[in-house]
C-alpha cells in the first residue's frame, strides 16, 4: 500500500480542534502524521490539496440500503458507493430489510456484503424487536457480537412502552443506544404528510407534529427512567427540539439527528403531489425548520444524518397516496449542509463537520470522525469554491428519488479515502 | 377583450380564475336548453372519444357525465376500475397510456386519492376532466352547486355560503370553497371539530361550530353527506347525536333571519344530516342542482373540446356537420 501525502489543504479536523492549512500524510493505512509541512516518503502519492478541505471522513448514522429485499433499490455496495461519492466513509444500515436484520447471521450478511464493496465502511443496526414486529426483543448480544453498531425499529415505532423501556434497559450491557423512530401509531393513521395548511388545501390526510412529539416526550422519560441511551432519528418539529433541549438540560442520556431535508424544506415542497417531497417524519413548516437548524446549532441535535431512503423509479411514479415515504440523501448532503447551514450563518464549516463526522463517530462509538495519529485513514477532500447542479441521473446510487434535481449546491468532494485507500474522485 | 379558455384540463376550482369560471356557468347556460327538449342531442361534440375512468363507485355523477357526453354526441366508454385491468395489478399510467393508444380526446375520472387527476394530466395528451379526486376537488360539482346559487340569487358576489358537515373528508367542499370565494362570495364551514381538516382556516373560510351560528349568518347552506363510516372510525360518536347537534332540521331554519337556500350533493342521509322536511321543502333546490349538472357538464366537455364560447348557442341549435 503506497503512503499517500494530502498536501497544503485546510485541514478541518473537530475532533483535535485543527483548523489550519497542513500536510496530512497516510501509510499503511493510518494517519501517521498531521503538521504543517512534511515531506513525502519514498514512492508516496502525493495529493496536491491547495484551496481544498481535507476533513476526517462523513459518517451518516442512519441509511437504508435495501438488501437484502429491495436490490432493485439499492444494493451495500451502490449505497456504500453512493456514500463515498457524497464524502461518508461510515454509513449504518438500518435493518428495515427483507427479511428484516435482526439476528446475528443477517448482520454478518451486511458486514461481509459492506468489506467486499470496498468502498465507504458500512455498519450494520439490527433490529430493535423480531421481525421489527414490536412483540419480542431481538438478540441484542449476538448482534453486538457480529458487528451491529446499535438496534433500532426504524421505519416504525417500538408502540409498547414496557417493551422500549426493557430495550433500553438491556442495551446497556452491551454499550449500544437505541436509536427510535418516533411516531404515534394511532395519531399517524393513514397519514402521507404534514397537518397544516396545505394539506388541507391538498386534500391528503396529515400527520400532525403531536404525533411525533408524543412519542419523544415518552421515550425520553423512559431514557431517564432506565439510565439507557435513547437515539432520536430525524427530529423534525419544533416542539420536539425544544423537548429534547430540556431534556439534555436535566442530562438525559439522548442523542438526536437532523436530516437535510428537514433543514432545507416546508411541507410547502409538497405542492403539486411531488412524491419526492413525500418523507416519514414529513416535511412541515418554517418554524421547524428554524428549530432544527437551532438544534443543529447549538447541539440539542447531535448530528445530521441523511435518513437515505432509496425507492425504485416506478414506485415512486405514482398516486401521491399510494408512493411509499423517503429520499435519498448521500450524494447531496454535504452540499446541502454547506449551502443551507453553512453559506445562511447557522454553522461554521468546523461545526458542519462535526456534526457530519466527529459527533456521529462519537455516540454510535465508531472508530472515526478523526484524524488523530494511528486512526485509519479515512478522509475525504472538497472543493469549498466550486459550486454544482445536482443532476439525479449521475448519482452512484441505483435510485433518483430526490427533491433536489436541480438545485445549484457549494462544495464538490473530489476524493474520498477509506483505510488510506482511494474509493473515490471526483 | 381577451376571451378566456379553459387550457387542456379541468383539475379543480382552485387553478381557475373567476373570469374561467365565469365562463363555464355562462357556457352552461344555452346548454341547460337542450335537455328539455324531446330530442336531447346536439351536434357539438360529434366524432370525439370520452372515457369515462371511474376507480370509485359512482352513480351520479357518472351518468350526469355520460348524460352530457351524449346529448354533445361524443362516443363514450365507461371503464369502471372493479373488473379491469386495474384490478388486476395495472398502474394508472399504464391503464392511460393504453387508452391513448387507442386515440382518445378526453378522459374523466373519479379516483379515490388526491391529486390523482393532475398526475394523470401530466402524463397523457387527452383532455383530462376531474370527477373527483380523493378528498381534493370535484369542480364539475362546485360548478353546478354555483350555477344553482346563481339561478336563483342572480349573483354569487357578497352572497354568505356555509358548507356543512365532514369537511375533512370532502372534495366537494374544497371546490366550493376556491370557486365561491373566486366569485366574491363569503364562505364559512360548519362542523363537529374532529370533521374539520387542520389548517382549514388557511383556505380562507369562517369556521362556525355550532349549526345554530351558521344557520343565523347564512344565506345558503349546502349540506355535505355525512359517511357512516366516520362513526366507526371515531370521528363521532353516534348518527343520532349527529342529527340532534348538527343536523339541518325545520325547527332550526325556522329561526333564521331569513329564507335559507337548501343545496345537497347527494347521496342523502335523511334524518342524519338533514331533516326531509327540510329536503323536500320550498327552499331546497336538491333537484335542480342534479339538472345544472349537466349543463354544466357539458360546458366544460365543450370548452375543453376547444369550442368557443360565443358560439355554444350556435352549436347547439346547428344540426349540421361539425360545430367550427
Amino acid at each position: 500500500m503506497k503512503p499517500v501525502l494530502l498536501k497544503g489543504g485546510r485541514v478541518v479536523d473537530p475532533s483535535q480542534n485543527h483548523d489550519a492549512v497542513a500536510d496530512l500524510l497516510m501509510v499503511d493505512g493510518k494517519v501517521e502524521a498531521l503538521k504543517k509541512r512534511l515531506s513525502a516518503p519514498d514512492g508516496a502519492e502525493i495529493v496536491d490539496c491547495k484551496g481544498k478541505v481535507v476533513a476526517p471522513g462523513l459518517v451518516d448514522i442512519h441509511v437504508h440500503l435495501r438488501e437484502p429485499g429491495r436490490e432493485d433499490a439499492e444494493t451495500v455496495a451502490s449505497g456504500a458507493r453512493a456514500a463515498a461519492a457524497g464524502g461518508f466513509t461510515s454509513v449504518c444500515a438500518m435493518p428495515n430489510t427483507d427479511p428484516v436484520t435482526d439476528n446475528q447471521a443477517a448482520i454478518g450478511f451486511i458486514v461481509k456484503q459492506g468489506a467486499d464493496a470496498g468502498a465507504a465502511r458500512v455498519y450494520p443496526i439490527g433490529a430493535t424487536t423480531l421481525g421489527q414486529k414490536g412483540e419480542q426483543l431481538s438478540e441484542f448480544g449476538e448482534m453486538v457480537h457480529a458487528g451491529a453498531v446499535a438496534v433500532s425499529d426504524d421505519g416504525h415505532p417500538v408502540v409498547s412502552t414496557q417493551l422500549m423501556r426493557s430495550a433500553l434497559e438491556y442495551a446497556r450491557s452491551f454499550g449500544i443506544p437505541v436509536a427510535e423512530h418516533c411516531e404515534d401509531p394511532y395519531l399517524f393513521k393513514h397519514g402521507v404528510m404534514h397537518e397544516g395548511t396545505v394539506s388541507a388545501r391538498m386534500g391528503l390526510k396529515g400527520i400532525p407534529s403531536a404525533c411525533e412529539e408524543i412519542m419523544v416526550a415518552r421515550n425520553l422519560l423512559l431514557a431517564e427512567l432506565t439510565g439507557g441511551h435513547i437515539h432520536l432519528c430525524h427530529m423534525s418539529s419544533r416542539e420536539s427540539v425544544a423537548l429534547i433541549r430540556r431534556a439534555k438540560d436535566r442530562n438525559v442520556n439522548v442523542t438526536a439527528e437532523g436530516a437535510p431535508h428537514h433543514f432545507a424544506l416546508t411541507h410547502e415542497a409538497t405542492e403539486g403531489y411531488d412524491t419526492n417531497a413525500k418523507m416519514n417524519p414529513p416535511l412541515r413548516e418554517e418554524a421547524d425548520v428554524e428549530a432544527v437548524r437551532d438544534g443543529l446549532k447549538d447541539g440539542t441535535l447531535d448530528v445530521i444524518a441523511t435518513d437515505h431512503a432509496p425507492h425504485h423509479y416506478e414506485s415512486k411514479e405514482r398516486e401521491f397516496d399510494d408512493a411509499p415515504f423517503g429520499i435519498i440523501g448521500l450524494e447531496t448532503a454535504l452540499g446541502m449542509g454547506l449551502t443551507q447551514l453553512v453559506g445562511k450563518g447557522y454553522l461554521t464549516l468546523p461545526e458542519l463537520i462535526n456534526r457530519m463526522s466527529t459527533e456521529p463517530a462519537r455516540i454510535f462509538h465508531l472508530p472515526a470522525g478523526t484524524l488523530r495519529r494511528g486512526v485509519a485513514a479515512d478522509v475525504m477532500v472538497f472543493d469549498p469554491e466550486v459550486r454544482w447542479v445536482v443532476d439525479p441521473a449521475a448519482f452512484l446510487s441505483k435510485s433518483r428519488n430526490t427533491p433536489f434535481g436541480g438545485w445549484e449546491l457549494a462544495g464538490k468532494v473530489e476524493r474520498t479515502l477509506v483505510g488510506g485507500v482511494t474509493v473515490f474522485t471526483g | 377583450m381577451t376571451v378566456p379558455t379553459l387550457g387542456k384540463d379541468l383539475l379543480g376550482l382552485e387553478p381557475l380564475t373567476k373570469e374561467q369560471i365565469q365562463l363555464i356557468l355562462d357556457t352552461a347556460e344555452p346548454f341547460k336548453e337542450v335537455s328539455e327538449r324531446t330530442i336531447k342531442k346536439v351536434p357539438a361534440l360529434r366524432g370525439k372519444t370520452i372515457v369515462n375512468l371511474f376507480f370509485e363507485p359512482s352513480t351520479r355523477t357518472r351518468i350526469s357525465f355520460e348524460f352530457a357526453e351524449k346529448r354533445l354526441s361524443a362516443d363514450t366508454v365507461n371503464v369502471a376500475a372493479a373488473g379491469s385491468a386495474v384490478e388486476k395489478g395495472e398502474n394508472l399510467v399504464d391503464t392511460a397510456r393504453n387508452l391513448e393508444a387507442m386515440r382518445i380526446d378526453m378522459v374523466v375520472m373519479r379516483h379515490p386519492s388526491s391529486g390523482a387527476a393532475k398526475f394523470l394530466a401530466e402524463r397523457i395528451r387527452s383532455n383530462v376532466i376531474n370527477g373527483g379526486d380523493g378528498t381534493h376537488e370535484h369542480p364539475t360539482q362546485a360548478l353546478l352547486d354555483m350555477l344553482t346559487i346563481r339561478d336563483k340569487f342572480g349573483k354569487l358576489d357578497g352572497l354568505k355560503v356555509c358548507i356543512c358537515g365532514d369537511i375533512t373528508h370532502s372534495r366537494v367542499a374544497r371546490s366550493n370553497i376556491w370557486g365561491l370565494r373566486k366569485l366574491g362570495a363569503e364562505v364559512a364551514v360548519c362542523g363537529p371539530q374532529s370533521l374539520m381538516p387542520g389548517g382549514i382556516e388557511g383556505l380562507g373560510v369562517t369556521v362556525f361550530r355550532r349549526i345554530e351560528e351558521a344557520i343565523e349568518w347564512a344565506d345558503v347552506l349546502n349540506i355535505l353527506r355525512l359517511q357512516l363510516e366516520r362513526m366507526k372510525a371515531g370521528y363521532i360518536p353516534s348518527l343520532r347525536e349527529y342529527y340532534r347537534v348538527f343536523g339541518v332540521t325545520l325547527e332550526r331554519l325556522e329561526k333564521a333571519p331569513r329564507d335559507l337556500l337548501i343545496l345537497h350533493p347527494g347521496p342523502m342521509n335523511r334524518g342524519v344530516e338533514i331533516d326531509s322536511r327540510v329536503a323536500d321543502g320550498p327552499h331546497s333546490v336538491i333537484l335542480e342542482q342534479v339538472t345544472n349538472g349537466v349543463a354544466v357538464r357539458m360546458a366544460v366537455l365543450y370548452l375543453l373540446a376547444g369550442g368557443r364560447p360565443e358560439l355554444a348557442e350556435a352549436a347547439k341549435g346547428s344540426g349540421r356537420e361539425g360545430e367550427e
